[in-house]
């Protein structure tokens, strides 16, 4: 019997208080009729089956009639409903967004096969962190490891696709042939590399991202075994990657093949090679690690010269994320969560509020004999069918802002720019949903129900005035207030971390300056005569443009072209294995620093005259004349660098390669004659800069038409101003900023609207009193204050804990704050000053009706 | 609790009825029941064919109070036959009333099938 009883417990309460007594009955009559084993079992299996169907029912027709009588009584208040909803949707779909974001970068599987088991490798350089492998270590270690089921290596590189159409610059990678296979990802079209792919003698290959496929091959098949000009050389499409393939960022665009060959093994200085590997099965990556620890350490032994402090790092590709990359989705998503938690603790309120005015309809609902557990249950169906309603409305917020939000995805992973919106995001969505309606819910229902008593139909009666239930609303308040301060503090962080990268001083003069690129294609232009007559060409020709007042070519603008680093010899100086100093290499045509605007400090610019065969020259940067010859002039030094010994001739102001945030290494320009012919290669000059009156893009059609002169089937790309490149810098920045402002804009709005919900209801609950007082000779100055000092301490109690809190949570995001401190005080400050006029805003109304309150008039009410 | 009482709704719209509630309306036209008499009776009038479970009969049972089709009863039968813990219901007038009009739509269905040769019988 005790076990029927139990199985009734699946029933609602309410059914079970009314019916529960005569189902047991009827229950242990049927038993006592049963004779028999076999009867006793068949009376119990109808018993389970007779449960576990009517016990849902039971439930269903319950939820069914709460819903209808819900929709009834939100239709008579659609204000309520409408502002819950718009509320409840704000917090929603803000957290929803974010989670978007945070999932893809950090936590959705890699679109690739048995994504956990995909691994990056590094040389690491003591002291110097990650770099990338030589050719030579790269192979060493594919030989010596046994962890891997299949390592591969590629690199970036952009290239000339020519031949049907406007010559263009795409973005693309070579890989070796086992990249694709350590991936695991199949082709949509055709094939990926194979064993023979870039074997000797064989025909060159490549494979195209299903965006370049779909832009320039019309989507069509048939360009499956077409050769297409890359960098002037024929090259076979053999295969088509699906939309979701990224590699190893969005970047690439196409993949060609490559093998190594003995001259590439030559130097194991000359480091360029990204590593990737898939572990097998049964090794840990903590495995791998120490086998390659032991295996770099064997290679150090064997080449105690070139591999000298040189480790091997493995790392996931998954977390292939700095710090600050993999810091930003935590802080969106926190952001989100505050903005969450403000919604929530509103909805709350304004549910309280609520069941304050239908206190006597409960209590008359009560005295009808409905249940504690029924009015809980009718009340929760409310709160709920508020939170469905946001949570739609959320959904779609989030769907539209998430390609806002996506800006912020880095750059850095295998994965697409714009996080989809799917089934993961949907079931999440949904998951906050409902724990939103019940977050904000369940509190109002039992205060409600617990007081709903005789009480409550008392005439006159105040459920709610004073004691603990003004209590509980006052914590609401304070816990919104705390919350909107944290956001404004961090807001406001991030906003002066914005503003102090703003202002460091790149080194050169951005506004006014024209940029673009033409990379010369090889061999084509191997031979260094060759691409001085072009440059030369193509800068008397723009010169002569109206309104320029400086041209030249650069091998790699600042901010574009962040690395390129070689070890300087200098004599005299002596230095450790892997510790030779090294400066940025820049080959440039004469004219570039005034084309730039980095002020010429000593000496003179480079000129035409800087030959082959004339003397080999460096102009410098200032930090690097520092470094090497402090307080001498380096004017007339020598030093070995770019494969030459090169004299100083000139000294310039320093430039911020790497971009504002980050430190450069010292600079030096070559004169862009002054090397072999196919040597140093990479650095050939390919950016031109011109400096110009006026706005500078009025002069593209020109040096387009110029270039098309000097070399008609050279593609131009990558067409900007030096401003916006200086200014794409911050621009990471500025969404953070932004979207942070308009969470701390919604949180502050919500606290105000809180704080006026609070007091309204406290100056209207208490308008007896107040009149009573103004009818003793109060002053209004005096009710004035009455009502104002409620209002400040709650704020003051919410700012105080908020201060706490966002220093907390600075110091968690500092590596976001380009040194701006947690405790800035400018920000506190900042913090402080809005959250009083929130205050006072949301005060204001409450406070002058209190004022204005007509003693006659409530004592009659009486 | 304020019922989503349909006591005002008409005959028809509760129409077609279900199984269950058109046999408890049944077996209370011959006079007040409790629930395990309700039971009972639709199995002997249907020779077993139809055995309400308990929580078919009670959900039933719920549902017809707050259409208004049964009101419990405080009349109880002679003491001795009474069972203190049962509750007895009874038909009220709107519940005859749709029974009436569940069977006349029945029987119209009949004729119908009749016609259209899916049942013995005059048409």
């Amino acid at each position: 019997m005790a076990l029927y009883r139990a199985l009734l417990r699946l029933y609602p309460a309410s059914f079970r208080a009314e019916y529960g007594d005569e189902m047991g009955a009827i229950f242990a009559r049927r038993r006592r009729d049963a004779t028999g084993m076999l009867q006793t079992l068949a009376v119990w299996g109808e018993a389970l089956v007779d449960v576990a169907v009517n016990a849902g029912r039971a439930h269903g027709d319950i939820l069914r009639q709460d819903l209808a009588f819900t929709a009834r009584t939100l239709r008579r208040s659609p204000g309520f409903a409408l502002t819950a909803t718009a509320v409840a949707a704000l917090g929603i779909g803000a957290t929803t967004a974010a989670f978007s974001i945070t999932d893809h970068v950090l936590f959705r599987p890699l679109p690739f096969v048995q994504p956990d088991r995909l691994v990056r490798l590094w040389q690491d350089q003591g002291g110097y962190g990650h770099t990338e492998l030589s050719p030579a270590n790269y192979r060493d270690w594919k030989r010596m490891s046994q962890s891997f089921e299949e390592m591969g290596a590629f690199g970036g590189q952009a290239f000339n696709l020519a031949g049907g159409g406007e010559p263009e610059r795409v973005e693309g990678q070579w890989l070796t042939v086992e990249v694709f296979r350590v991936l695991g990802v199949r082709p949509v079209l055709g094939r990926t590399f194979g064993p023979d792919d870039g074997a000797p003698g064989a025909p060159a290959t490549m494979v195209l991202s299903h965006g370049l496929w779909q832009s320039r091959f019309g989507g069509e098949a048939s360009v499956l075994g077409r050769p297409v000009l890359v960098d002037g050389a024929p090259h076979v499409v053999i295969g088509v990657m699906p939309p979701s393939f990224h590699f190893p960022n969005r970047d690439a665009e196409l993949w060609i093949s490559k093998r190594f060959v003995d001259a590439d093994f030559a130097d194991r200085h000359d480091t360029y090679v990204y590593g990737v590997a898939r572990l097998k099965n049964d090794v840990s990556l903590e495995q791998a690690r120490a086998e390659m620890r032991l295996v770099a350490a064997r290679l150090e032994r064997a080449f105690p010269n070139e591999n000298a402090r040189t480790g091997a790092t493995v790392d996931r590709l998954r977390d292939g994320l700095s710090p600050q990359a993999r810091l930003l989705p935590l802080a969106l998503l926190g952001a989100a969560a505050c903005v969450l938690l403000i919604a929530c603790t509103n909805l709350t309120n304004l549910l309280l509020v609520r069941a304050m005015v239908r206190r006597k309809e409960l209590a008359v609902r009560t005295a009808l004999g409905a249940g504690r557990e029924r009015l809980v249950r009718q009340l929760l169906t409310e709160s709920l069918l508020l939170a469905v309603a946001g949570g739609a409305l959320g959904v779609l917020i989030a769907a539209s802002a998430v390609p806002v939000l996506a800006r912020l995805v880095p750059q850095s992973l295998p994965i697409a720019e714009t996080p989809p919106v799917d089934f993961r995001i949907l079931a999440f969505a949904l998951v906050l949903t409902a724990a939103t309606g019940i977050a904000f819910g369940v509190l109002p229902a039992l205060r409600t129900v617990g007081q709903a008593g005789v009480s409550g139909m008392q005439e006159g009666s105040r459920g709610g005035v004073g004691g603990r239930r003004e209590r509980a609303r006052s914590v609401l308040v304070v816990a919104v207030v705390t919350t909107s301060v944290v956001l404004l503090v961090c807001c406001g962080l991030l906003l002066r971390a914005l503003w102090r990268v703003q202002t460091v001083d790149p080194g050169f003069r951005a506004d006014g300056v024209l940029t673009l690129r033409t990379a010369l294609p090889l061999p084509r232009y191997e031979i260094t005569a060759r691409r001085a007559q072009f440059y030369a060409r193509v800068l008397s020709d723009v010169r002569a443009l109206p309104g320029v007042s400086d041209a030249a070519y650069v091998s790699g603008l600042p901010m574009v072209m962040r690395g390129g680093l070689w070890a300087a010899v200098i004599p005299g100086e002596t230095h450790e294995p892997g510790a030779q100093p090294k400066a940025a290499l820049r080959f440039a045509t004469p004219g570039f620093f005034a084309a730039l605007g980095i002020p010429l400090r000593s000496g003179r610019d480079l000129r035409d005259s800087d030959s082959r065969e004339a003397p080999f020259v460096a102009v410098v940067s200032e930090s690097f004349a520092r470094r090497h010859w402090p307080g001498q002039d380096p004017i007339g030094h020598s030093f070995q660098f770019g494969l030459a010994d090169r004299t100083v001739v000139g000294v310039v102001g320093d430039v911020r390669v790497r971009g504002l945030e980050r430190a450069s290494e010292p600079q030096v320009y070559l004169s862009h004659q002054q090397v072999a012919d196919s040597s140093i290669i990479g650095y050939t000059p390919k950016d031109l800069a011109i400096r110009a009156a006026g706005d500078p893009r009025a002069l593209l059609p020109s040096v387009r038409a110029i270039i098309h002169r000097a070399d008609p089937q050279q593609p131009i790309s990558d067409v900007r101003l030096l401003s916006d490149i200086v200014e794409g810098e911050t621009a990471p920045r500025r969404i953070q900023v932004r979207v942070l402002a308009a969470f701390a804009a919604v949180a502050l709005l919500l606290a105000a609207v809180g704080l006026h919900g609070l007091l309204s209801f406290a100056v209207s609950s208490r308008a007896q009193e107040i009149g009573v007082r103004i009818a003793l000779g109060a002053r209004s100055a005096h009710i004035l204050s009455m009502v104002l000092r409620e209002a400040l301490q709650m704020a003051a109690v919410g700012l105080m804990l908020g201060l706490v809190l966002a220093y907390t949570a600075g110091r968690g995001m500092e590596a976001l704050l380009a040194g701006v401190r947690p405790a800035d005080a400018a920000t506190l400050l900042a913090a402080t000053g809005l959250s009083a006029f929130m205050t006072l805003a949301g005060s204001l109304l409450p406070a002058v009706r209190a004022m204005h309150v007509n003693p006659i008039e409530v004592m009659r009410s009486e | 609790m304020e019922s989503v009482s349909d006591k005002d709704a008409g005959v028809e719209d509760l129409l077609p009825l279900s199984a269950a509630t058109f046999h408890i309306l049944m077996a209370l036209a011959e006079g007040d029941r409790h629930g395990y008499g309700i039971i009972q009776d639709v199995a002997a009038s249907t020779d077993g064919s139809l055995k309400l479970s308990t929580g078919t009969l009670y959900r039933s049972i719920q549902r017809m109070l707050e259409q208004g089709l049964i009101v419990e009863t405080r009349e109880r039968p002679a003491p001795d036959q009474d069972d203190e813990r049962r509750r007895y219901y009874r038909i009220t007038p709107f519940g005859t009333a749709v029974a009436r009009a569940e069977a006349r739509r029945l029987t119209q269905l009949v004729r119908l099938a009749r016609a259209s040769g899916f049942a013995p019988g005059k048409a």
